[in-house]
C-alpha cells in the first residue's frame, strides 16, 4: 500500500469537502486552458498563416498598421490609394512571382461585410502558406460576379446565384449602389478574414457608378506619386489627356455622365498590392531590397505584414492575454489556499490516524508524505481534470466559436504554458502542504492516541 | 527474554513545570512466548507502561529491552521500524482507520514495517477471526466485536514477537469477550508471541496463568528521586 494509495483512501473519507476544493483548482486550470486556447487561436489568426504574402504595397500616408488591417483583415480602408500603373509596375519587376491588386472599400447591403476587387491570381495563389482556396463555382468572368467567403454564405443565407447590392462606403453609409453583383464561387471555409469577405472583378469594381475619381484629381496625384519619374508621369499623364478629351467629346454629343465606357489605367487605382518575391530559400533579400527601394522614389511603402502584427499582438493583445493569465492563475492560487484551509483544518479530526499509524509503526516521514500526497492529488489531479475540462469544452465550444466569430480553434492545441503549468502545480500543492504535513509529523502519538 | 525492565523511570511535567511520577520499576520481565494479564487501578501507569514498551514513549532513564534490544536507545527512524515489525498493539478503542476496509487495515500494519504488504495473510489472519466475509467492509459497517477482531488480525499482520493488548474486551460484549480473549490468547500461544494484557476486568485476568499488579512492581516515587537527584 503505498502512500499515495493511504493519501487517496483519506481524501474519499472526506469525500465532499475534498471533491470542493479539488474542484477549485480544476475550474481555474479549465479557465486558463480556455484562455490559452483561445489566445492560441487569435494568435494564429493574427500570425505569418493569415497570408501567404511576403510584402502588403501601399501608399506611404496610410501607416503600415492601418495598411495591414485593411489589406489582410479588411477592418478599415486605406486613406490614401496608389495608382493601378504602380501595381502594373511593380507585377514586372523580376523579383516578383506574384502581385495582385487590392481595392478595398464598399460592404455589402446585407451584413455589411466588406468588398475587394482584386483579380482571379488572388484566388491562384496560396492564401496561407501551403493551402489552397478550395472554390465551389466558377472563376470571376463578369464585372458584377462575385465570389463569396463560407461565413457570408452562411450569415447571408446566400449560395451560387444569389444577388445582392453594395453599399457605399462603411455600415453607416445610407447610399446603396445601383449595379446587381451575383455569386458565381463560395470559397469553403478558411479561418481567416477571406471568410468574411466579398471579392468582386476589380475591373467590375471600378465600373460601379461613383467609384470613379474625377480625373483632374488623379491627374494632380500622378503628379505627385511620380514626381521623381518623369518618364512613367508622362506615360500616365497622357493616358489621362486621352480620357479627358474623350470625356468632353461625349459630353458634347449629350451622353449620360455614368455611361460605361473603358477607363483608362491612369485613372484607376488599388488600396493595395499584395506581393510574393520568388522563394526566400533562394532569394534571401529580393523582400528586403525590394522594400527599402519601394520606400525611394514613389510615395509607396512596402510592409512585411507580420511586423506591424506582431506589433499590435505585443502591445494590445499580448497584455490581454497577460492579463487574463494572471487572473487564472490567481484563481488557481486561491485554490490551493483552500486546499491548505481544507487539510489544515481536517488535521485536527485527524491527530487520531496519524497517532494510530505512528503507532503501527509509520515514521514521522511517512505521515508527512501522506499528507503532502493529499495535497499533491488535490492539486494536481484537480488540475488534471481542469486540463481535460478546458481542452474538453474547446472541443465542444469549437464550432460555435467559429460560427460568431470565423476563429478556427485547435482545441487539442498544447499552449507552451501548459508545459509548466503541472510542475507549477506541483511546487503550490508542496508548498500548501507542507504546513500541514509538518503538523502531522509533530503529532505526538502517546497524546494523539489517548485524545 | 522477550521482553526485560531494567530501572525505568518516567515523569510527565506539569503544566507548572513540576514533575508528575507515572513509572518506576526496578525489574519486570516476561520469557519469550509468556502470557500475562496487567491489572491495576485507573491512572496507575498501565497505559504509559505499554506505551514505554513499544517506544511511542521513552524512558527518562533505564532500559527496554525487547527481543534483546534496548528500544530506548534506538534512533527514532528505527525504532518506528521497530515497532512495526516486532511490536502488535491491540486499543482499547479499536483504532481501526475508518476510512479503510477491515484488509485494508491489516494490510497497513504491514505497510509500514517493510513496505511489502501479503494479501494471502492478511486474508487468512482475517479468515482466522472469523472475517473472511467482511474483509471488504468498512469499520463503520461492523460490530463492535467484529471491529476488535479486525483489530487484533491487524496486531499479528507482521507475526510480532510481542503483542500488547490494552483492554481489548472492555468495550465488548460478554459473548465477544470470551471469543476475542481465546482468539488473542490461542493465536500467541501458536506463534509463541509474547503477550502483556492489560485488564480490569477480574474475568478476564483469571484465564492468566500470570497476573501482574502494576503496584506491586511500579514504584513511582523512585522516580521522583531519580529525576531529582
Amino acid at each position: 500500500m503505498s502512500l499515495f494509495s493511504i493519501a487517496w483512501k483519506s481524501i474519499r473519507e472526506r469525500g465532499l469537502a475534498s471533491t470542493l476544493t479539488a474542484l477549485s483548482v480544476t475550474l481555474g486550470v479549465m479557465l486558463m486552458v480556455v484562455v490559452l486556447v483561445i489566445s492560441g487561436a487569435v494568435n494564429a489568426a493574427f500570425s505569418q498563416r493569415t497570408i501567404a504574402y511576403d510584402l502588403i504595397v501601399g501608399h506611404q500616408r496610410g501607416g503600415e498598421l492601418p495598411l495591414v488591417l485593411s489589406a489582410v483583415y479588411r477592418v478599415q480602408p486605406a486613406s490614401e490609394n496608389l495608382p493601378y500603373l504602380y501595381y502594373k509596375q511593380l507585377k514586372e519587376d523580376r523579383r516578383v512571382v506574384s502581385a495582385v491588386p487590392f481595392a478595398f472599400g464598399d460592404v455589402t447591403e446585407k451584413g455589411f461585410f466588406p468588398l475587394v476587387g482584386t483579380t482571379s491570381e488572388y484566388f491562384e495563389n496560396d492564401y496561407t502558406p501551403g493551402e489552397k482556396f478550395r472554390i465551389r463555382g466558377k472563376r470571376i468572368n463578369g464585372y458584377f460576379d462575385a465570389i463569396i467567403g463560407s461565413e457570408v454564405a452562411r450569415r447571408n443565407d446566400w449560395d451560387l446565384g444569389s444577388q445582392f447590392q453594395i453599399q457605399h462606403g462603411g455600415a453607416e453609409s445610407t447610399h446603396v449602389h445601383n449595379e446587381m453583383f451575383t455569386v458565381v464561387a463560395v470559397i469553403q471555409q478558411t479561418g481567416t478574414p477571406n471568410d468574411r469577405t466579398v471579392f468582386v472583378n476589380i475591373e467590375g469594381f471600378y465600373a460601379i457608378a461613383g467609384h470613379e475619381t474625377p480625373l483632374n484629381e488623379v491627374e494632380a496625384r500622378l503628379k505627385n506619386f511620380y514626381a521623381s519619374d518623369p518618364a512613367r508621369l508622362k506615360i500616365a499623364l497622357d493616358q489621362i489627356t486621352a480620357a479627358k478629351t474623350l470625356e468632353e467629346t461625349e459630353a458634347a454629343a449629350g451622353h449620360d455622365a455614368h455611361h460605361h465606357h473603358e477607363i483608362p489605367d491612369a485613372a484607376k487605382e488599388v488600396t493595395a498590392v499584395l506581393i510574393r518575391t520568388r522563394p526566400l530559400t533562394e532569394f534571401p533579400f529580393d523582400a528586403i531590397y525590394l522594400s527599402s527601394e519601394l520606400k525611394e522614389g514613389y510615395q509607396a511603402m512596402a510592409v512585411n505584414p507580420m511586423k506591424p502584427i506582431r506589433k499590435l499582438m505585443n502591445d494590445v493583445l499580448g497584455n490581454v492575454k497577460k492579463g487574463l493569465i494572471v487572473l487564472t492563475g490567481m484563481i488557481i492560487l486561491v485554490s490551493g489556499v483552500s486546499i491548505f484551509v481544507s487539510i489544515y483544518n481536517s488535521m485536527a479530526d485527524r491527530r487520531r490516524e496519524i497517532g494510530i499509524m505512528r503507532a503501527l509503526g509509520a515514521r514521522r516521514g511517512s505521515v508527512f508524505g501522506i499528507v503532502l500526497a493529499e495535497s499533491v492529488v488535490l492539486c494536481v489531479g484537480g488540475g488534471l481534470l481542469g486540463w481535460l475540462f478546458g481542452h474538453g469544452l474547446a472541443v465542444a465550444a469549437a464550432p460555435y466559436v467559429t460560427a460568431q466569430t470565423g476563429l478556427l480553434l485547435d482545441p487539442w492545441a498544447i499552449d507552451s504554458m501548459e508545459f509548466i503549468l503541472f510542475p507549477v502545480l506541483l511546487a503550490l500543492a508542496v508548498l500548501v502542504g507542507i504546513l500541514p504535513a509538518t503538523t502531522a509529523y509533530r503529532t505526538d502519538v502517546a497524546d494523539a492516541l489517548s485524545s | 527474554m522477550s521482553l526485560q525492565l531494567h530501572y525505568v523511570r518516567k515523569c510527565y511535567r506539569e503544566p507548572d513545570g513540576r514533575a508528575l511520577p507515572v513509572l518506576g520499576i526496578e525489574h519486570y520481565q516476561l520469557s519469550q512466548g509468556e502470557q500475562a494479564a496487567l491489572i491495576g487501578s485507573s491512572g496507575c501507569g498501565k497505559t504509559t507502561l505499554l506505551n514505554v514498551i513499544s517506544g511511542i514513549l521513552l524512558p527518562d532513564t533505564g532500559q527496554v529491552e525487547v527481543s534483546g534490544t534496548d528500544i530506548a536507545q534506538l534512533p527514532e527512524v528505527v525504532r518506528d521500524r521497530f515497532r512495526a515489525e516486532k511490536i502488535g498493539f491491540i486499543f482499547q478503542t479499536f483504532n481501526l482507520l475508518p476510512g479503510f476496509t477491515a484488509l485494508e487495515n491489516v494490510l497497513l500494519g504491514m505497510t509500514f514495517s517493510r513496505g511489502r504488504t501479503d494479501r494471502t495473510f492478511a486474508e487468512s489472519l482475517l479468515e482466522r477471526v472469523g472475517l473472511k466475509d467482511r474483509r471488504h467492509h468498512r469499520p463503520a459497517r461492523m460490530s463492535v466485536g467484529e471491529q476488535q477482531r479486525v483489530s487484533v488480525a491487524r496486531s499479528l499482520a507482521n507475526r510480532p514477537a510481542l503483542l500488547l493488548a490494552d483492554e481489548p474486551t472492555a468495550n465488548v460484549d460478554p459473548a465477544n469477550q470470551e471469543l476475542i480473549l481465546n482468539l488473542i490468547r490461542h493465536t500467541c500461544g501458536e506463534h509463541k508471541v509474547t503477550l502483556l494484557m492489560v485488564t480490569h476486568a477480574v474475568e478476564v485476568a483469571e484465564t492468566f496463568d500470570r497476573v501482574d499488579r502494576l503496584q506491586d512492581f511500579n514504584h513511582p516515587e523512585s522516580a521522583v528521586r531519580e529525576v531529582t537527584a
